[in-house]
């Protein structure tokens, strides 16, 4: 066909988007490697690996990582659960308060990230509860569950029915049902809104600050790191293990669920 | 299969099971009181007790809450000096959503209409990447480009468009004493972070224009400018709002871009921080976050009307 051709300044404009989206990180990257140590000089005066070994060996970085991953783990487990059962429940059914259901399960999301973070914590002020672990899981689960339902009711909603028929025809009871037949349909979509919510979790900051008390999650330490600065590389260096590990989940989370997305169509 | 010989269970599980399965009301009630209490109690009951600390006020003199209902936190809110927070923030969020929508429309459009295959494949996760990837990395890189000592200031050095630079940093309001510290900055680096939410929907509404519709608007004599205003456009506005929601009210919400690409000037999300923390204000800083509640309920409203969720 004469006219499916992409017209020049098309690509141009297309691959210079998609350029804009990613340059700025290789740049992040690169300077993690930088000699430079008191300021962002371009092109960089020299390039070193000593800032990895200094990172290493800092033990505020450390604690940071552990407190992030025990929450993003905690708060994923629950957002798991959670996710789950509305999923199950919104995917086939109609009954009273569905839509109202639906919105408040996307509402965490679709209100602006301070609203939630200053509501969370008039709430712990008014309950005099004391800052700590448990506030900020409380903080993320909540946001988390949006992820694990999206992935969970798509495949909720391609999951035959009959399949299930079948299963109840044969003997199976609900439970064994769920066992040996729903659970490893969406056995990969759970995985991949685990995984999604796990990288939601280890990044957030906005509603963090208002959640945590005195300890710091790694996205606090790197705002604190941001708004004074004390040494930059080892910023860097952080900043470039974080890509790292979000990077890894999410491309394992567009391998389970690539059926569903338009990647595929 | 294995699972057909599984033996016939007996007991109180099978008859939990065939209860259920009677009582499909009561298997619903099971599956939503958890997260209905979990979102319930913690996230409405949090959203609330926000909301009634707005109708508080602070004793100007002890520095304490007064728990007595009043209007007057919301008569501070309407002073000149935070009136023009509201309005500065507002102008950032249309121009940064105006912004992302011409830059997101050519990746969408080359992605919905002509990439296959693959090269689909490799779109969806060229967006995808950069919209997962950490937000605080993100921002940190704007602040390394646009640093004094960075890379645009080189790149402009080596052109020898120093010149073009200053200039544009002379320009009164949006300008500044350096990138990373006017708005141009602000709003290079919001465009930057909230641009894939503005693709992924787009992108989906453009999958859903069907293509007869195109050949038929070429075919009646209709030049290529002509069919995208008339045809393309149109049938796209509705995944273009949808994406809007997202680039509108993350800027509205956000408080760390500014801070650390930016002025000395506060957006709404600051004026929140400063308000609840230094200034000790937890009403006026709970009446601030009705403001993008109430802007983000408008803004939904008229989004509905649009058919705007139909492309989510």
């Amino acid at each position: 066909m004469p006219f499916d051709r992409a017209s020049r300044p098309l690509k141009a404009a297309a691959l210079g988007g998609l350029l804009f989206l990613h340059v700025p990180l290789l740049f992040v990257l690169l300077y993690a490697f930088t000699t430079e140590e008191k300021s962002y000089q371009f092109p960089p005066p020299g390039l070193t690996l000593k800032w990895f070994g200094v990172a290493f060996g800092r033990d505020d970085i450390w604690s940071a990582i552990s407190l992030s991953v025990q929450v993003a783990l905690a708060a994923t487990a629950i957002a798991m659960v959670l996710g789950t059962l509305i999923a199950a429940a919104l995917a086939r059914r109609q009954f009273f308060g569905r839509e109202g259901l639906s919105l408040l399960v996307i509402l965490p999301i679709a209100l602006p990230g301070i609203v939630t973070g200053i509501a969370l914590r008039a709430a712990f002020n008014l309950l005099d509860f004391d800052y700590g672990i448990l506030t900020i899981v409380l903080g993320h689960a909540t946001f988390c569950i949006v992820v694990v339902y999206n992935n969970a009711v798509a495949r909720f909603r391609r999951l035959s029915g009959s399949l299930v028929e079948a299963s109840m025809d044969l003997g199976a009871d609900g439970f064994q049902t769920f066992r040996h037949v729903v659970l490893p349909n969406i056995a990969t979509a759970l995985l991949a809104g685990g995984m999604l919510a796990f990288a939601l979790s280890f990044d957030e900051v906005i509603v963090t600050t208002f959640t945590a008390g005195q300890q710091s999650t790694l996205p606090i330490w790197m705002l604190s790191e941001l708004v004074r600065p004390r040494q930059r590389p080892v910023t860097n260096v952080v900043a470039v293990f974080v890509i790292a590990v979000t990077f890894l989940p999410i491309l394992a989370a567009y391998y389970l669920t690539r059926d569903e997305t338009p990647g595929k169509s | 299969m294995t699972t057909a010989v599984l033996a016939a269970p007996r007991g109180p599980l099978r008859g939990l099971s065939d209860f259920l399965l009677r009582r499909p009301g009561v298997y619903l009630a099971l599956l939503l009181t958890p997260p209905l209490l979990w979102l319930g109690i913690i996230y409405l009951g949090s959203l609330f007790a926000l909301l009634a600390q707005s109708f508080f006020s602070i004793d100007e003199f002890s520095g304490t809450i007064d728990y007595t209902l009043t209007l007057s936190t919301y008569g501070q809110l309407f002073q000149l000096a935070n009136l023009d927070i509201v309005i500065r923030t507002v102008a950032m969020a249309a121009a940064v959503t105006l912004a992302s929508a011409a830059l997101a429309f050519p990746i969408a459009y080359y992605a919905a209409r002509y990439a296959r295959g693959r090269m689909k494949a490799a779109f969806y996760l060229l967006v995808m990447m950069p919209l997962w990837s950490s937000y605080l990395v993100k921002v940190y890189a704007w602040k390394l480009i646009l640093a004094k000592e960075g890379i645009v200031s080189w790149a402009a050095q080596s052109l020898g468009l120093t010149w073009l630079v200053d200039a544009i940093l002379a320009i009164p309001v949006i300008g500044g004493p350096s990138l990373s510290t006017s708005y141009i900055g602000t709003f290079l680096t919001f465009t930057y972070v909230w641009l894939p939410y503005m693709i992924l929907p787009l992108q989906a509404s453009l999958e859903r224009v069907p293509h007869n519709l195109v050949e038929a608007s070429q075919d009646l004599g209709a030049r290529p400018g002509q069919t995208f205003r008339h045809v393309i456009l149109p049938l796209a506005l509705p995944g273009m709002i949808a994406g809007s929601i997202f680039t509108f009210s993350l800027t509205l919400g956000d408080y760390i871009i500014p801070q650390i690409v930016g002025g000395s000037t506060l957006f709404i999300g600051q004026a929140v921080l400063t308000q609840q923390g230094t200034a000790g204000n937890v009403p006026l800083a709970a009446a601030f976050t009705v403001v993008p509640v109430a802007i983000m309920g408008l803004y939904l409203w008229a989004a509905k009307r649009m058919g705007a969720f139909d492309a989510l």
